[in-house]
């Protein structure tokens, strides 16, 4: 029982530190564009390999 | 990812292909049909490039692009432009920003990033797809500003300058998202000392643990109420000085009380707290308000355009020359010129100021200002204006006013002053909250009155537990949730809400008003009718013609662009009124006018026009020495869709009706053939604006329908503002709501779409009062506590969450009946 008045703030602290890294993120610009870097990795896929059928099935449904 | 389409449809654009015509692009190994050279040019450029992966992951057809204009980006090359978009770095390199029109997906972004680094002297390309914008690191000398332009237009993208609104929505963006993050990471941890202390309720709990908990809680939940919350109580704040409280006043409420009450009873040591509360509700609002704001900050930004209509550099005449060799002129913006300067002015340009012709002649187009479609002649002693066009010709005029004198600026001042002259549109959940704060603060005063006779020491708990429970969460989340949901459905469909109230004011519509040309029109003409009469195949007739009009900015000579072009011996001559003529292997040939084409002919002929009583548009002859060789039916025809469109709108029980600047024949026959009674023709834009104050007078609530900086003022003074794609940047900055593409279907699904949201937010909002009713007799009675309050608070909200992710969906097909 003891333990709790210790591990408590100490909850505190990491939630500060928490905020603080959230705040940091915000203020640079890593929530600018959330869509661009995960479609970015496909297409820069260097895919040499022949068209795919299946996928132009796929884009054309 | 891209859905099958007709086969008769681009695969570029999605636009269908004009009957007869057939070309193709290759890509990946495959040949596709396109509907014009320009979509056939960047198919080409994408390809050539390597980067036809870009055609698998886009998310929807490109926009058509327009013809590439020569040097059109020349003039950003000078420095006075060159600092108004880029800043100096070290290494002789400069950070260029810009926005990029016609971004719609992350693979638009790529597909930039991967033709513009390859450039020589380009360092670093970066494109945010979300927010359209640009930026770039890289060396002039080497590659000039011009020819990064020039590759994006060649793209089908649009550079423009940022405008100082994308600035302010980053920052309010970023804002929110701070206050969003420190309410989301601060409730959890609320949450969870919460759960502890309704489980020592249940089972009993040290007393020094307990008030650890509490005093934790509310360290937590201070900057939490205080930072993210400050919002609310600053909204609130302004409500109540202005004298009309809104449905930041009972938020505020809400939150200070349990949050303050809680302070007080964790100093005190009994009685119960309600930080969870108080910092769920901050949260869920966030969310909410966060929610709405970026759906509205898409659109904008789409929506935002600055290729408006003054020109980016003028040419000023330094000493007026004796003779025409020897002149020395100098390169300065609009905003330099003086009421007196010479202004050179050359076929393509866009008039910087009003001035008169000293001398010269030029052709020029007043559309964007007065929707009068047809090309004036002016010469010398002839007032040009600015905001408009010239066609072709070339002249030097006399400023005689500048910026804010010209009538283009008479008219943006139109435009401000409808604005700020609208009346305020109250919405439905803002007079609710009015009646709600009133009942709130009745029912609590009667609760503390009842209860400090009954049982004094629980009236305080008691009291605090009925304001918790009222709590109006669900009755605040009702109409941004509402919103948010129909904002984004909409988006989807290319329908653009830009304002935050338009939404019911597109439930409210009863009246519609559109502007014919370039709005129910479309504004490039095509070719709809082919005669030939002599011995010329049709096909060399095409050529011919689409020779004769390359590079010709008459609004007739784009209906002849998507035809492979003859080429003539030297640059085709122009004659203002007429047409135009040139020389092909030693023969002379006119396209334009009949009796001026006519002329050409040795021995005079009949010139005679085919049968146009059936044909809407305009006959052009093309002719030689032996006489007129072909006629050609060039018409504007009516946007896809715009009876269908039209006739939707009619049974939702709207009345509809045209007010153009154009001339009465053409107006008359586009009102005839879209069944409409009430249409009038020349207006200008006070005229306009006069006929929308009548019908707001009488009780109507009005949607106008336009494209045209002569449509500024009624757009901003109507009930709900509609741009159609391709509006004048004028027009967009007055507009609620912008449509885009051709099509004019997102007509009747935005305004059936509009009612709908109207519907859930009521639905919301009789849940949420229902809702009170039966929890605020228990709270009263005694019998809620804090984990009952927070449980049907957060239980309350989801239901009203669940109720608008129903208009995420927009329909499109009318149902049998609609009111």
């Amino acid at each position: 029982m003891n333990m709790l008045y210790l591990i408590v703030p100490i909850s505190v602290l990491l939630l500060a530190l928490a905020i603080g890294v959230f705040l940091w993120a915000v203020r640079s610009g890593q929530y600018e564009d959330l869509d661009g870097p995960s479609v970015r990795i496909l297409l820069d896929d260097d895919d040499d390999s022949p068209p795919d059928e299946n996928a132009k099935h796929r884009n054309d449904s | 990812m891209v859905s099958a389409t007709d086969s008769s449809d681009c695969f570029h654009c999605g636009e269908p292909i004009p009957s007869g015509l057939s070309l193709e692009a290759r890509i990946r190994g495959q040949s596709r049909p396109v509907c014009c050279r320009g979509c056939l040019a960047v198919a080409e450029l994408i390809a050539s490039s390597g980067l036809d992966r870009f055609y698998q992951f886009r998310e929807g057809h490109s926009k058509r692009p327009d013809p590439v204009q020569e040097n059109r980006w020349l003039t950003w090359d000078r420095d006075v432009l060159l600092n108004q978009v880029s800043q100096v770095q070290p290494e002789g390199r400069r950070e260029l920003l810009i926005g990029v029109e016609n971004i719609h997906c992350a693979a638009c972004a790529w597909l930039i990033e991967r033709l513009l680094k390859p450039l020589p002297g380009v360092d670093e390309v970066e494109v945010n797809a979300a927010t359209a914008t640009l930026r770039a690191v890289w060396d002039p000398q080497r590659t000039p500003l011009s020819n990064l332009f020039t590759r994006l237009d060649q793209a089908g993208y649009v550079p423009q300058p940022q405008s100082q609104q994308s600035d302010g929505r980053q920052r309010e963006r970023r804002a929110a998202l701070k206050r969003l993050g420190v309410a989301g990471l601060g409730m959890m941890q609320v949450m969870m000392y919460a759960v502890a202390l309704y489980a020592g309720a249940f089972q009993g709990i040290d007393a020094g643990i307990e008030r650890l908990l509490r005093y934790v809680s509310l360290v937590i939940a201070t900057p939490v109420v205080l930072y993210s919350g400050f919002s609310f109580f600053r909204g609130a704040w302004r409500d109540i000085k202005a004298m009309r409280p809104g449905m930041d006043v009972p938020v505020a409420l809400a939150i200070g009380a349990a949050f303050s009450a809680s302070v007080v009873n964790t100093l005190r040591g009994t009685g119960d707290v309600y930080f969870d509360s108080a910092t769920m509700f901050v949260f869920f609002l966030s969310v909410a308000r966060y929610l709405e704001m970026h759906a509205r900050h898409r659109s904008q930004s789409v929506a935002d355009g600055i290729a408006g209509a003054l020109p980016d550099l003028a040419e000023r005449v330094i000493e007026s020359p004796a003779a025409q060799s020897d002149t020395h002129s100098e390169w300065v913006t609009p905003a330099e010129l003086n009421a007196g300067d010479r202004v050179r002015l050359a076929g393509g340009d866009a008039v910087p100021a009003d001035g008169r012709i000293v001398h010269g002649s030029a052709s020029v187009s007043e559309a964007l200002l007065s929707g009068e479609s047809a090309p004036l002649s002016r010469s010398a002693g002839d007032t040009l204006r600015a905001g408009s066009t010239l066609l072709s010709g070339q002249c030097e005029i006399e400023v005689s006013a500048v910026g804010g004198e010209t009538l283009l600026a008479q008219i943006g001042r139109l435009l401000s002053r409808a604005r700020s002259q609208r009346p305020p549109v109250a919405a439905l959940a803002d007079r609710i909250a009015r009646w709600f704060v009133a009942g709130v603060l009745v029912i609590a005063a009667l609760v503390a009155i009842i209860w400090l006779q009954r049982d004094p020491g629980r009236s305080f708990e008691i009291v605090l537990a009925t304001l918790v429970v009222t709590c109006p969460c669900a009755l605040s989340l009702a109409t941004p949730a509402a919103l948010a949901a129909a904002t984004a459905g909409l988006a989807r469909q290319g329908i653009l809400i830009v304002s935050g109230d338009a939404m019911e004011s597109l439930a409210r519509v009863t009246t519609l008003v559109a502007d014919k040309t370039g709005t129910l029109t479309d504004a490039t003409p095509r070719l709809s009718a082919t005669q030939v009469i002599g011995d010329v195949p049709q096909s060399r007739c095409h050529e011919l013609a689409a020779g004769l009009e390359r590079g010709s900015r008459h609004p007739l000579a784009r209906a002849f662009e998507s035809h492979a072009a003859a080429n003539p011996d030297r640059p085709p001559a122009t004659e203002p009124g007429a047409g135009v003529e040139g020389v092909f292997n030693n023969q002379r040939w006119r396209l334009g006018r009949p009796d001026w084409v006519g002329e050409l002919a040795e021995k005079s002929g009949d010139a005679n026009e085919p049968d146009s009583e059936q044909c809407q548009g305009t006959w052009l002859a093309l002719g030689n020495q032996q006489g007129v060789q072909c006629w050609f039916l060039v018409s504007s025809n009516l946007r896809p869709q715009a009876m269908a469109s039209l006739d939707a709108l009619r049974g939702m029980g709207l009345s509809l009706e045209i007010a153009s600047g154009d001339a009465p024949r053409a107006v008359r026959r586009v009102a005839h053939s879209l069944g409409i009674d009430h249409y009038q023709s020349r207006m200008s834009p006070e005229a306009k604006f006069e006929r929308l104050r009548e019908l707001q007078a009488s009780g109507h609530s009005v949607a106008m329908v336009g494209d045209g900086i002569n449509d500024a003022p009624v757009l901003g003074g109507a009930d709900v503002a509609i741009a159609v794609g391709g509006a004048a940047a004028l027009a967009r900055s007055g507009a609620d709501v912008v449509l885009l593409g051709r099509s004019l279907a997102p007509l009747a699904w935005c305004i059936r779409h509009g009612r709908k949201a109207r519907r859930v937010i009521r639905q919301n909002l009789l849940w949420a009062l229902l809702y009170n009713l039966v929890a605020v007799p228990l709270a009263a009675a005694g019998m809620i506590a804090p984990w009952m309050a927070a449980a049907g608070m957060s239980l309350s909200s989801l239901l009203v969450v669940a109720n608008a992710i129903r208009l995420q969906d927009v329909q499109k097909r009318p149902q049998r009946t609609e009111a």
